[in-house]
């Protein structure tokens, strides 16, 4: 009798202890073992999920690597879907998680990268393949000139790390400028600086507000004019906060963005959208087409927006009897301080998605890494003001020669794209990311909204004081859930199954207890015995 | 001694039921989507039973075109078409074309329930408020919040051919219009061929994505677009572009919509009458 309590007991507790881990986690995809060899005798089916800036050169280079690559590997067979917004490319990859459908690789920013990972083992850690003899970094597996590790220019290669762990490369990078019409800075008396500075742009722009008594601005003779128009409202945010040494966010994801420094930076944005004369992308347009028609002096958007910019500029939104002629120069951002000058780093970066067969991830990363030869990193940037990520591009003749060609025809070499890249080689140092964490791509959203909702506000002649900034900060925190001490614990985690450890502490700490209950009811119905 | 082994037992299934709870299959993911029906139903009622809002006079479509640009407007009116549903930040949002007897509002990004959305059909009829705002042309609502009301008007499409090329046709912005024996021009590809349309504007696109296509009339040539949020590539308009050919006479039906100049979001293409 007492050894059939005993087995009931036990088994008791190995039905209970399943409830105790099998729930812990849902399953989900193994992690990622790097296969001892690829294995060429079957066929592969690769989506990539690429963005391209509404480009049609940029389509053909990745049509002409995708050809090119297939070419060398026939058994994988790369599907292409175009996007022209980063913002889309992530919302379509958060659908596809919980269905196991994301794409093999994908263009992806690491804020987003943050958040794909809270899924267990959605996106592969790289620093494995890195390291890959045969399939790695210039391995000896390659059909194809790989780049070694050394030669991906670290900066951009840091960008890419999440808690010292690589999940994605760097595809390309860009930085923003400010693309100036000296021709009306000088104009109105003024001289470009060598660097500009946030008084100097906005001193000009509030001269370019004069009016004649028909009501046109004098300055252009037209009844639009917008002297300053900034395209990412969040990259002059947390530039302006970099600048000034101001909290934006800490490495681990604590949120320092509404702080005092944002507030006097805010207010200072205020007095001139309230004059009109600083917009924004979202509220006003393209600051290319304003600059263009000869109704704005200082537009700020990225150097991969260059071949917009301009008289002569190849790509236009505006009909030509619109264009005004001006001389365009391509300055960095404005700073605080010119002594120390702080500009963002951004631009595509590459991640390649886990999957349930490792081989189908081995041909995605032989993919992913063929976006990094040079025949590819070299066409994409003349494409735009991009430079290419890998010191193997930058240094070869070719891309030297390109550079060395600035202004020879209004396409290839247009002068205001090559001046745009040059820009970045020539400050890689003083780039800088913001930190990444899950919720790093909300904080970036918010940020640019204070600016949004700011210029908007003035314009509509709201009262912008302190008690609005209060009322602002609050609903921008609310709107993007930033009000967690750290986002990190906004979302709920999934920590995936309990190690075997745990399991056996646990087992064993239930099994104490009810052994200790079981003495204690034996003791008990031996003394009611007694 | 049974009782007391139950009672264990079920102790012990409570306490590792707890311990796991909500751990199941929630990822960030679906956490979003949980706060965004949070958001969406207090946008829900922010705009069906603010009072302060029922203060606010609503304007005749002359009052609205006078209204200046950044100042607050309410307008009664009836959608004409929609296009998709989507999610920003945990907000549902979607954009209408709306119109009344006496004109068109063009509704940009209006914070709207899923629920909403599908009730609001070809006709349906809402009180908007919201601010007046123009970008690259295009005057619209935006931040706006609606009510759906009682009440169905469907707008026929008003022949603005002659007016092309006019400054009167800016007047007709927004509205449901037709375009009366127009000839499907060339457009060029990215390795300079003739095509009668482009997948997005340059030719950079996919199947899928916005279908840009030229037609003109007495030797003026004007881009047209059949804008994929609106009609996407299941629907017959886009189909029906894709099998243009140049030189093609046709007809249209679409919205008065404006870039940088006129460019209709055309949702109707059949052969010329």
């Amino acid at each position: 009798m007492k050894a059939i309590r005993t087995v009931s007991l036990l088994l008791a507790l190995l039905i209970c202890l399943p409830l105790l881990t099998g729930c812990h986690g849902a399953k989900r995809t193994d992690a990622f073992i790097v296969p001892e060899s690829f294995d060429d005798s079957r066929e592969y089916e690769i989506s990539f999920w690429a963005k391209n800036d509404t480009n049609v050169t940029q389509t053909r280079i990745y049509e002409k690597a995708i050809e090119d690559f297939e070419a060398l590997y026939p058994n994988i067979d790369i599907s292409l879907k175009l996007y022209t917004d980063y913002g889309k490319i992530y919302n379509d990859v958060i659908t596809n998680i919980p269905t196991g459908t994301t794409p093999n690789v994908c263009i992806t920013y690491p804020d987003h990268i943050a958040t794909y990972i809270t899924g267990e083992n959605t996106v592969v850690p790289l620093d494995g393949l890195f390291e890959n003899e045969k399939y790695g970094l210039g391995g000896s597996g390659l059909l194809y000139d790989g780049v070694s590790y050394e030669q991906i220019i670290p900066k951009f290669l840091e960008e890419c790390t999440i808690g010292g762990i690589h999940y994605a490369m760097p595809y390309m990078r860009s930085t923003e400028a400010c693309y100036v019409n000296k021709t009306y800075v000088e104009k109105l008396g003024y001289t470009l600086p060598e660097t500009l500075t946030w008084d100097f742009v906005f001193e000009v722009a509030e001269a370019a507000m004069e009016k004649d008594e028909n009501g046109n601005f004098r300055l252009n003779g037209q009844k639009v004019m917008i002297p300053f128009i900034y395209k990412s409202t969040d990259n002059m945010m947390i530039q302006m906060l970099k600048q000034k040494n101001a909290g934006y966010s800490t490495e681990r994801g604590d949120i320092l963005l509404f702080n005092d420094t944002t507030k006097e930076l805010l207010s200072e944005i205020a007095v001139h959208a309230g004059t009109g004369a600083f917009s924004t992308f979202k509220i006003s347009s393209y600051p290319a087409n304003f600059l263009n028609a000869g109704q704005c002096i200082f537009a700020i958007d990225s150097t991969a927006g260059a071949t917009w910019m301009g008289t002569d500029a190849p790509l236009s939104d505006i009909s030509e009897d619109k264009l005004v002629d001006f001389e365009t120069e391509v300055m960095m951002i404005p700073q605080f301080d010119t002594g120390a000058p702080q500009m963002i780093s951004q631009g595509p970066s590459i991640c390649v998605f886990n999957k349930q067969d490792p081989q189908e991830v081995l041909a995605s990363w032989l993919f992913a890494q063929y976006l990094l030869t040079n025949d590819v990193q070299i066409a994409y940037s003349q494409t735009e003001g991009y430079v290419p990520v890998t010191s193997k591009a930058q240094e070869s003749a070719v891309y030297k020669d390109y550079l060395s060609r600035e202004g020879e025809d209004n396409e290839l070499y247009y002068d205001i794209k090559l001046k745009a890249a040059r820009l970045l080689l020539d400050n890689t140092e003083n780039t800088f990311v913001t930190p990444v964490f899950n919720g790093s791509a909300s904080l970036r959203n918010a940020a640019g909204q204070l600016i949004e909702n700011v210029t908007k506000s003035m314009r509509r002649r709201e009262e912008v004081n302190d008690v609005y900034f209060t009322e602002l900060y609050d609903d921008i925190t609310a709107l993007y859930r930033l009000d967690g001490q750290n986002n990190m614990s906004d979302t709920r985690m999934e920590l995936g199954e309990l190690p075997l450890m745990s399991k056996l502490l646990i087992g064993t700490i239930v099994l104490a207890w009810v052994l200790i209950g079981v003495y204690i009811l034996a003791e008990k119905v031996k003394k009611h015995k007694k | 001694m049974k009782k007391l082994f139950a009672l264990l037992l079920a102790l012990l299934m409570l306490a590792s039921l707890a311990a796991c709870g909500g751990s199941t299959d929630d990822t960030s993911i679906n956490d979003s989507q949980s706060v965004s029906d949070t958001v969406a139903d207090e946008s829900g009622e922010d705009t069906a039973e603010d009072p302060a809002e029922e203060a606010v006079s609503v304007m005749s479509y002359a009052e609205y075109e006078a209204a200046a640009l950044d100042t607050e407007v309410v307008v009664e009116t009836y959608v004409q078409a929609k296009q998709g549903w989507w999610e920003d930040n945990g907000v549902g949002k979607a954009t209408f074309y709306t119109q009344d007897e006496d004109g068109a509002y063009f509704i940009y990004d209006m914070p709207c329930t899923k629920e909403d959305y599908d009730a609001m059909t070809v006709g349906s009829k809402i009180k908007v408020t919201g601010y007046k705002a123009e970008w690259s042309g295009e005057v619209e609502i935006i931040d706006a919040t609606y009510e759906i009301l009682e009440g169905n008007y469907v707008a026929q499409a008003k022949d603005v051919t002659a007016l092309l090329g006019t400054d009167e046709l800016i007047k007709s912005q927004n509205q449901f219009v037709s375009f009366k024996g127009m000839t499907v021009e060339a457009s060029k590809d990215a390795d300079g061929n003739d095509v009668p349309y482009l997948y997005k504007w340059d030719g950079s696109g996919q199947d899928g994505d916005d279908l840009y296509f030229n037609v003109s009339l007495d030797g003026n040539t004007y881009t047209f677009t059949v804008e994929s949020y609106l009609c996407d590539s299941s629907t017959d308009v886009y189909a029906a572009v894709k099998a243009l050919n140049i030189g093609d006479k046709i007809d249209m039906e679409g919205f008065l919509y404006w870039y940088e100049g006129v460019n209709p979001h055309i949702t109707a293409v059949t052969a010329a009458e």
